[in-house]
């Protein structure tokens, strides 16, 4: 997608557009138990993922759901040493406070998936935005829409996933009478 | 579970079986922490409703996205592989609702000699509303020999 912002964007907002920032490994190895508790949430009963002969035959052993790529980078609610909550987007809640755009919603997310994720992988995230728009005003109130993305890569540097999300920073419109 | 789903048996505008699911307390936290999602409003009924205004306590996105791989592949069997799925997010579930998927095949390409692809637009409404629209392309065999998750590189181009 080629790379767009708006004219009026800060500088500094500007020089993130294209790069990679936040690059993190996942906080522990890829592991099935999450995968068994997700199947069991979902009523899953498919045999690639109970059955290690299929899993063997199909994958050449087990290998985790693809739409649970983004469970991967999700912090820990604590850990030692932080005191405050980690955020799994932290781009986004960058963009929120360079902008100063308080309030913010996700209107689409698109994940493509490529090399399947499996046990005991480590993977490395990187966080990408690709776009900035021009300030606009919709029943929401006055803000920007922004178009950024998350990379997997596993330990052996192959794509797994791209995740692409486009948020709406904006200030409410508080304004008598406004619709919204 | 479909036993293999080829290529050849799917046909544009088929709608795959129905699944409905009553959501119960239980399916929102456990589908909230399988996917670890710790924020309050997917377990903490006071906080769902009185800070976020909400009805109650909500089935959080990734795990409605592990429901959407569950629809695809009870339809495709374990051959099936996602390559893509797109989420727009339009309202909420919650415990009480019956969510019901409804899927449609939009799109049926070749994608080799022995794999193709199917683009599946997918409904999940609850509680009388859509709550969250879905398109999706899965690969599936053209052959009962052929295995999607045998591709690799650049022969993968979801």
């Amino acid at each position: 997608m080629a790379v767009q912002s708006a004219d009026d964007l800060p500088e500094e907002v500007r020089s993130w557009i294209g790069q990679e920032r936040y690059s993190a490994k996942t906080e522990f190895p890829i592991e099935m138990g999450y995968v068994l508790t997700t199947l069991s949430a979902t009523q899953n009963g498919n045999p690639l993922y109970w059955d290690e002969t299929v899993a063997q035959k199909l994958t050449d052993g087990p290998i985790t759901l693809p739409s649970m790529v983004s469970v991967w980078f999700r912090p820990h609610d604590w850990s030692p040493g932080r005191t405050e909550p980690a955020v799994a987007l932290q781009l986004h809640f960058d963009l929120k406070d360079r902008l100063g755009l308080p309030e913010a919603v996700m209107s689409d997310n698109t994940i493509v998936f490529h090399e399947p994720i499996r046990p005991g992988d480590q993977l490395t995230t990187t966080q990408i935005l690709y776009s900035v728009s021009a300030p606009k005003t919709t029943k929401l109130g006055i803000g920007r829409f922004w178009d950024f993305g998350v990379r997997f890569v596993n330990q052996r540097g192959e794509l797994c996933a791209e995740e692409r999300y486009t948020g709406f920073g904006y200030k409410r419109d508080e304004r008598e009478g406004a619709s919204g | 579970m479909s036993a293999e789903l080829l290529l050849g048996e799917v046909t544009l505008g088929e709608r795959l079986p129905i699944l409905e699911k009553e959501v119960e307390p239980v399916t929102v936290v456990l589908g909230a922490m399988a996917s670890r999602d710790w924020r309050p409003q997917h377990h903490d009924y006071k906080f769902a409703t009185e800070h976020n205004g909400l009805d109650d306590i909500i089935m959080n996105t990734p795990n409605l996205a592990a429901w959407f791989e569950r629809y695809l592949t009870d339809w495709t069997g374990p051959k099936g592989r996602l390559g893509r799925i797109k989420f727009r997010m339009r309202d909420s579930v919650y415990p009480g609702d019956t969510m019901r998927f409804v899927g449609t095949v939009t799109g049926i390409e070749k994608l080799d000699d022995e794999v193709g692809w199917v683009d599946v637009e997918i409904e999940l409404s609850a509680g009388g509303k859509l709550c969250v629209g879905c398109e999706a392309r899965i690969a599936i065999p053209r052959t009962a020999e052929a295995n999607p998750w045998k591709l690799k590189g650049d022969d993968w181009k979801p």
